[in-house]
């Protein structure tokens, strides 16, 4: 079993705890040695996870918490945020991500969507659980050249 | 982590400095301010960015509406001065195609 530690919080799923996990994030991830890039990228990546969170709980009228688990490895940091609100479609939200498209018209734009879209860009492994609410598991490794094999890139980056 | 919304009015043109972070949080007083400005016939609204260090989707929402406003009022909105990190929310997305985005923190009269 691979060593790590883990640190959890819970908030109250309001928007004004958003910048809160976001100054404990940057926190960990600087203790871990992230680049400064890098802690940029998980700041913007776990605001959207909570963001979400915050907006569901607020849609369904619900006071609830968001809980965010850090898991810090040697290479690696993993961060979970689950919101214990009720269901979600999945398939309805992945289906409104991704970048803006030239053909779009102004008009046409949607003004959400973009954080999942986000997410996935900032981070290198994203996976989304929707069981007993919703349960976001990211992760980001600490240099690029111990990403899988699969990944394309190689870099160089210490 | 609060945001600043400093209002310089002009004639038929209204600068609006940001300062802190555009987050779920302070987004909404952010919208009410620049669709108040969006709305007005003709109006130019330019957004200086420079003290914002950090803009997440729910920023870009924001100005999408606001730009959606533009559309509908024949006013317009410029954003400037706008740091690399919050630069790059737009690139990602694709959205710096769509807005109409100046950089340079100093130079030009624009």
């Amino acid at each position: 079993m691979e060593n790590f530690d883990f640190i959890e919080m819970k908030v109250p799923a309001k928007a004004e705890y958003v910048g809160i996990v976001r100054l404990s994030i940057s926190g960990i991830a600087s203790r871990i040695g992230f680049t400064y890039e890098d802690i940029e990228d998980l700041k913007v990546a776990v605001s959207e996870a909570i963001t979400n969170a915050v907006d569901h709980a607020y849609h369904e009228d619900d006071d609830g918490e968001v809980s965010v688990g850090y898991g810090v490895y040697e290479d690696r940091l993993e961060i979970m945020v689950a919101d214990h609100g009720g269901s979600f479609d999945l398939n309805e939200v992945k289906g409104g991500i991704g970048p803006y498209q030239g053909s779009e018209s102004v008009e046409d734009l949607r003004e959400g969507g973009f954080g999942l879209f986000l997410i996935e860009a900032l981070m290198d492994r994203v996976e989304i659980n929707n069981n007993d609410g919703v349960v976001v598991l990211m992760t980001k490794y600490l240099h690029e050249t111990e990403v899988g094999l699969d990944d394309d890139q190689i870099s160089t980056t210490q | 982590m609060d945001l600043a919304i400093d209002v310089i009015d002009e004639n038929k043109k209204t600068i609006v400095k940001l300062s802190g972070e555009i987050d779920a949080y302070t987004a909404p007083q952010l919208k009410e301010k620049l669709l108040q400005l969006t709305k007005i016939e003709e109006h130019k609204t330019i957004v200086d960015l420079e003290n914002v260090g950090y803009m997440d989707s729910t920023g870009l929402g924001i100005f999408i509406s606001a730009l959606k406003s533009t559309k509908e009022n024949n006013s317009s909105i410029r954003l400037v001065n706008l740091q690399d990190r919050v630069l790059r929310v737009f690139q990602i997305t694709g959205l710096d195609e769509i807005f109409t985005i100046h950089t340079a923190i100093r130079g030009g009269n624009e």
